[in-house]
């Protein structure tokens, strides 16, 4: 069956471009072809968009979900309905599970699980070490054969002579590792970023040197070694400095940021608030507007949710033992509307570091509107205002940390493979 | 006049508040100095203390204050409870709360506790220290030593010296006398000063020299044991040669000046045995003296509060 989309605005991060237009899905789940605003093609199906944004499907890099082990966090059923809600169109989740995803064997498991999340395509990553130990390297091989699009242990590892083999054996199999730059002795015990303001809560804090010291050591092992080296958030000036001399003396690396640190800072932690815990801790203001310029200028190339759901037991406790991380995926957008609004980004930019940067980053020919390529699409609306209202959302867990805050931008409908799998119900 | 109904920090307190407990507690002074030292103005009402964390003077001193305003008191602490079996702080809290106490004084290791634990429960709550965050009663028992001292609570340079990094005493000290229009100024070695001090309206020195000169009152506050072995300083000797507070380093000071420590001392570590006994110098003892009155203070205020609430509802 083909499907026209008709009257829409196409946000294209390949071309730059947003302008007037549709597109034609073939009866495969690809692009058939770009429509003019006047085209009126024979199709099956004829859907119009009501001069609203058609972009390609968001690519969320290091989405937790809570299988196996904490299911009752999130499943891939209620992950998968958020994602679809949120416009996101490939989730590639995380091996911090309980246990790890480690070895081919719990692989195989996870992508039998992975088929509840309906239509939403599913990409593992797999640890880099045995049960995210940082002693033993996994079976990247083997790990890799078995559908591991990248090896990450969603921490730092410590010790560096273990981290150096593990990136020279992982870049002999040219399998890209994803590293949590940070340095593990500096932050140890701290839940808050250090300043005036964590002093006054009497919290333990560390300050950004840590993820300094953290990419520094991880990028000259890259140097040596030859790996392909993404670093999965980058929150500080410290950070955008140490990234900007790396790409200046031509080290070809690759950075994502979380849309938390894009959009909120420490003081919006305000009375222990244990929904604005996370990893990295939130950052000072003039880190958050580093972070924007970065993304701006092309030097953070992906911005993810980093979807971490945690229950309200996780949550209810004094900040220091409350669990961290936040949900993101049906906030995802939104939230990065308010960079638009704020005029920092075009919805092309944006879409290059939500869709088209993660895509090339993972070897995928998603989040391009050429014809072709999947029809993984996100209709929205740029400008629809509302008041987040965390009990609407379809995640397991709600500790989201925009809980009652203004946003603009809503998911209209969302396509995967060129099949409509969220649709907003009309109010 | 006092609209609270927790006392979870001096943050939340205003001039007004402060002086309101202070004036009170001139008057509880007073009575704990006669042998006849009850009164009723707890009277039918419930004080739990809750004490996460281990304590013997806190703990002892709000008791007293219960029990000489003739409240039911009840300790509860932590050694063998269900909170070493994995129960929450919120769990705990919500057990006591349905016995219906009336005051819950609480002390927890992490900042932050007793305000999540206020949120949940029904009655009044004080805050007896909350990991490193505030210390509320230890700062308006040392203010009120303080205006018994000097005549005044305001227009004095006040040193604080020692490990502020992990004190509540600090914190709740700084904002104290900071909203009393004090000169503050805090003196340690930078691994026991936190971040962003410098802006926390405070002058910070690095020296007891200059740090202490001029200075009307000299807090000192104690260095833990675990952070005396080369973590934080290089030894309690050499803490001691350049920190602690002898008869020498305090010439800097006004002639006037008084010394004051919370407790539990280390002599020899952060202070001089002989200048911590000298009665013309330090307050130590008298800061004990106060801190009942302080904390009689606090609790009969919150009670008028609490009784005020429950005839508004009947």
């Amino acid at each position: 069956m083909t499907t026209a989309l008709l009257n829409a605005r196409l946000v294209d991060p390949e071309r730059g471009t947003v302008a007037p237009g549709g597109l034609l899905i073939a009866a495969d789940g690809s692009i058939a072809a770009r429509l003019g605003p006047d085209d009126r093609p024979e199709a099956a199906e004829q859907i119009d968009c009501n001069g609203l944004c058609l972009a390609p499907g968001i690519v969320d890099i290091g989405v937790k979900i809570g299988e196996p082990g904490e299911r009752h966090k999130e499943s891939f059923r209620s992950a998968g309905a958020a994602a679809a809600a949120g416009g996101v169109t490939t989730m590639v989740i995380r091996p911090d599970t309980e246990p790890p995803i480690d070895t081919p064997e719990s692989l195989e498991f996870l992508r039998r699980r992975a088929a509840e999340a309906g239509p939403v395509r599913i990409l593992p990553m797999a640890a880099l070490t045995r049960g995210r130990q940082g002693r033993e390297m996994t079976e990247m091989g083997f790990l890799l054969d078995g559908g591991a699009v990248a090896l990450s242990d969603v921490a730092a590892v410590a010790d560096t002579r273990i981290f150096s083999r593990c990136l020279a054996y992982a870049a002999g199999l040219g399998a890209l590792v994803i590293g949590h730059p940070q340095d593990p002795s500096l932050s140890a015990g701290a839940c808050i970023t250090s300043g005036q303001f964590a002093s006054q809560l009497g919290l333990p804090a560390v300050g950004t040197i840590a993820e300094r010291i953290g990419l520094e050591r991880d990028l000259a092992l890259t140097e040596a070694t030859g790996a392909r080296y993404h670093a999965d958030q980058i929150s500080s000036a410290a950070g955008i400095a140490v990234l900007e001399r790396t790409r200046a003396s031509g080290l070809s690396v690759t950075a994502g940021t979380s849309i938390h640190h894009l959009t909120l800072n420490v003081l919006d932690i305000g009375a222990y608030r244990t929904f604005f815990k996370l990893t990295p801790p939130l950052r000072a203001e003039e880190d958050r507007q580093a972070l924007v310029a970065a993304l701006a200028d092309g030097l953070i190339d992906v911005i993810g949710s980093f979807h971490t759901p945690q229950d309200e037991e996780s949550k209810r406790l004094p900040f220091e033992e409350a669990a961290p991380g936040a949900v993101g995926l049906e906030t995802l957008l939104p939230a990065a509307m308010q960079l638009y609004h704020a005029g920092a980004l075009g919805l092309p930019g944006l879409w290059r570091a939500l869709s088209l940067n993660p895509s090339r980053l993972l070897g995928l020919d998603t989040g391009r509107l050429t014809p072709g390529a999947p029809a993984d699409l996100v209709l929205f609306d740029p400008d629809h205002p509302f008041v987040l209202d965390r009990a609407t959302l379809r995640s397991k867990s709600r500790n989201t940390p925009y809980d009652l805050q203004r946003m603009q931008g809503r998911v209209e409908a969302t396509w995967v493979a060129g099949r409509r799998i969220y649709a907003r119900e009309a109010a | 006049m006092f609209a609270h109904r927790h006392l979870l920090g001096i943050e939340s307190l205003s001039r007004g508040d402060i002086e309101s407990i202070l004036d009170l507690a001139e008057t509880y002074v007073a009575l704990n100095r006669r042998t006849d030292k009850r009164t009723d103005a707890l009277r039918g009402l419930t004080q739990i203390n809750m004490f996460f964390e281990s304590s013997t003077r806190t703990q002892s001193s709000f008791e007293l204050a219960g029990k000489r305003l003739g409240a039911d008191v009840m300790n509860f602490g932590t050694a063998g409870s269900s909170l070493r079996k994995g129960e929450t702080v919120i769990d705990t809290a919500m057990t006591l709360n349905a016995m219906h106490p009336d005051l819950l004084v609480v002390r927890h290791g992490a900042s932050g506790a007793v305000a999540l634990l206020a949120e949940k429960v029904n009655c009044a709550v004080i805050n007896a220290g909350d990991g490193r965050h505030e210390h509320p009663t230890q700062a308006l028992l040392d203010a009120l030593t303080i205006r018994r001292r000097k005549g005044r609570l305001s227009r004095l340079t006040v040193a604080i010296c020692g490990d502020i990094a992990h004190s509540r005493v600090a914190r709740s000290n700084i904002l104290l006398l900071g909203r009393m229009d004090n000169r503050v100024r805090v003196i340690g070695p930078a691994t026991l000063l936190p971040a962003g001090i410098e802006r926390m309206g405070v002058e910070v020195s690095h020296d007891m020299a200059s740090g202490l000169e001029g200075a009307d009152v000299v807090m000192m506050l104690r260095l833990q044991r675990e952070r005396m072995d080369g973590a934080l300083v290089p030894s309690a000797r050499e803490y001691y040669h350049r920190f602690g507070l002898d008869a020498q380093k305090l010439r800097a000071a006004k002639p006037d000046a008084i010394v004051m420590h919370p407790g539990p001392m280390n002599r020899g570590v952060e202070i001089d045995g002989t200048l911590a006994d000298d009665i013309n110098i330090s307050v130590i003892h008298e800061q004990v003296e106060m801190g009942v009155a302080v904390r009689m203070a606090v609790l009969d205020l919150l009670a008028r509060n609490l009784r005020g609430t429950q005839e508004a509802r009947a």
